[in-house]
C-alpha cells in the first residue's frame, strides 16, 4: 500500500542514517528553492508581452547567474563531502560480522569468539506465520547488541549483491573476490529490514537482510547458545 | 574449545582493532596479509610463539571461512601464492 512512509526515507535508526536524513531535507529544500525560481521565470515568460530590447550581452546577469548556482553548489558540495567522510570511519568496533552474497541468500559468520556460521533464507509464502512479513522475513536473523559499534565485513561467493538495511543508512555491495567494510551503531532495540540492491539473478527479489537488534546481555546470551550449539 | 560459553562476558568482546595500513572500505588486504603474517611468524617464531595469534584471531575476524580454507588447501599442496 502506498502511503507518505512508503514515499520518505524510513526512521532513522543509527546515528549516521540521522545525518544522512538532515542532509537529504537540507538538499531536498534547496531544489524545491531553486524549482520554485525556475518554474516562476518561465511562466512570466509565457504570460507577458514584453520584448526585451537589449536582450544581448547582460554582463551583470551573467555574472549573478553564474555565481548564484557556485554558491548554491558549495553549500551542497560541503556537507556531502563531511558525510562522505563519517561514514567511512571506524573507531574500535565492538564486533565484526561477515556477511557473504550467494544466489540466492546471505550467510553470515561471527567469528570474534568462536566460529558461528549460518545462512539466512527468506522466509517462503506458503510457510509464512501471521506474524511475519511478506518477503521480508528470514529463517536466521542477524542478531545484533545495540549501542555499540558492528563492523560488517561483505563479500560475495558467485555475482556481485548489495547489503543494505535503509533505516541505519547502510548500502555496500557484495563483490566477488573483495571485502568491504561498513560500520554502525543501532540506537535501540528492534527489527531493521532490508533487500539486496544489485541486480544478482531471477531471485534477486527474494534475498532480504533482517537486523534483531537486542541489548549487548541479551546478545552475549545469545552468543553463547549458539557456541554450545 | 575451551571457551567456557556460560563464561562468556561483555569484556570478551574483542575483534579485530582498525589498522591504519587499511583505512580504505576495501579490507581485503587486511584478510590476507594477517594470514600471511601468521604462517610467517609461526615459521619465524616457531609454532608456540604466542605473539603470533595475535594475527590469527585477526584474519579469522576478517577473513570469510571459505577464504581461509582454500589458503590453507593451498599451502598444503604448495600451492599458496604468498611469500611464507
Ligand atoms: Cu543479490
Amino acid at each position: 500500500m502506498f502511503t507518505w512512509k512508503t514515499m520518505l526515507l524510513q526512521d532513522s535508526a543509527s546515528p549516521l542514517m540521522e545525518q544522512l536524513t538532515f542532509f537529504h531535507d537540507h538538499t531536498l529544500l534547496i531544489l524545491i528553492i531553486i524549482t520554485v525560481l525556475v518554474g516562476q521565470l518561465m511562466l512570466t515568460l509565457f504570460t507577458n508581452k514584453y520584448i526585451h530590447r537589449y536582450l544581448l550581452e547582460g554582463q551583470t546577469i551573467e555574472i549573478i547567474w553564474t555565481v548564484l548556482p557556485a554558491i548554491t553548489l558549495i553549500f551542497i558540495a560541503v556537507p556531502s563531502l563531511r558525510l562522505i567522510y563519517i561514514l567511512d570511519e571506524i573507531n574500535s568496533p565492538m564486533i565484526t560480522i561477515k556477511s557473504i552474497g550467494h544466489q540466492w541468500y546471505w550467510s553470515y559468520e561471527y567469528s570474534d569468539f568462536k566460529n558461528i556460521e549460518f545462512d539466512s533464507y527468506m522466509i517462503p509464502i506458503d510457510e509464512m506465520k501471521p506474524w511475519n512479513f511478506r518477503l521480508l522475513d528470514v529463517d536466521n536473523r542477524i542478531t545484533v547488541p545495540y549501542e555499540s559499534q558492528i563492523r560488517m565485513i561483505i563479500t560475495a561467493a558467485d555475482v556481485i549483491h548489495s547489503w543494505t538495511i535503509p533505516s541505519l543508512g547502510v548500502k555496500i555491495d557484495a563483490t566477488p573476490g573483495r571485502l568491504n567494510q561498513t560500520s554502525f551503531i543501532i540506537n535501540r532495540a528492534g527489527l531493521f529490514f532490508g533487500q539486496c540492491s544489485e541486480i544478482c539473478g531471477a531471485n534477486h527479489s527474494f534475498m532480504p537482510i533482517v537486523i534483531e537488534s537486542i541489548t549487548p546481555n541479551f546478545f552475549i546470551k545469545w552468543i553463547s547458545k549458539m557456541t554450545e550449539i | 574449545m575451551s571457551f567456557a560459553a556460560a563464561a562468556l562476558k561483555l569484556e570478551d568482546l574483542k575483534t579485530a582493532p582498525f589498522d591504519p595500513r587499511f583505512p580504505n572500505t576495501n579490507q581485503t588486504r587486511y584478510c590476507y596479509q594477517s594470514y600471511v603474517d601468521y604462517y610467517r611468524c609461526q615459521k619465524i617464531r616457531g609454532k608456540d610463539y604466542a605473539p603470533c595469534e595475535y594475527f590469527k584471531k585477526v584474519f579469522h575476524s576478517v577473513c570469510p571461512n571459505a577464504w581461509v580454507e582454500k589458503w590453507d588447501a593451498q599451502r598444503e599442496e604448495g600451492t599458496f601464492p604468498g611469500n611464507i
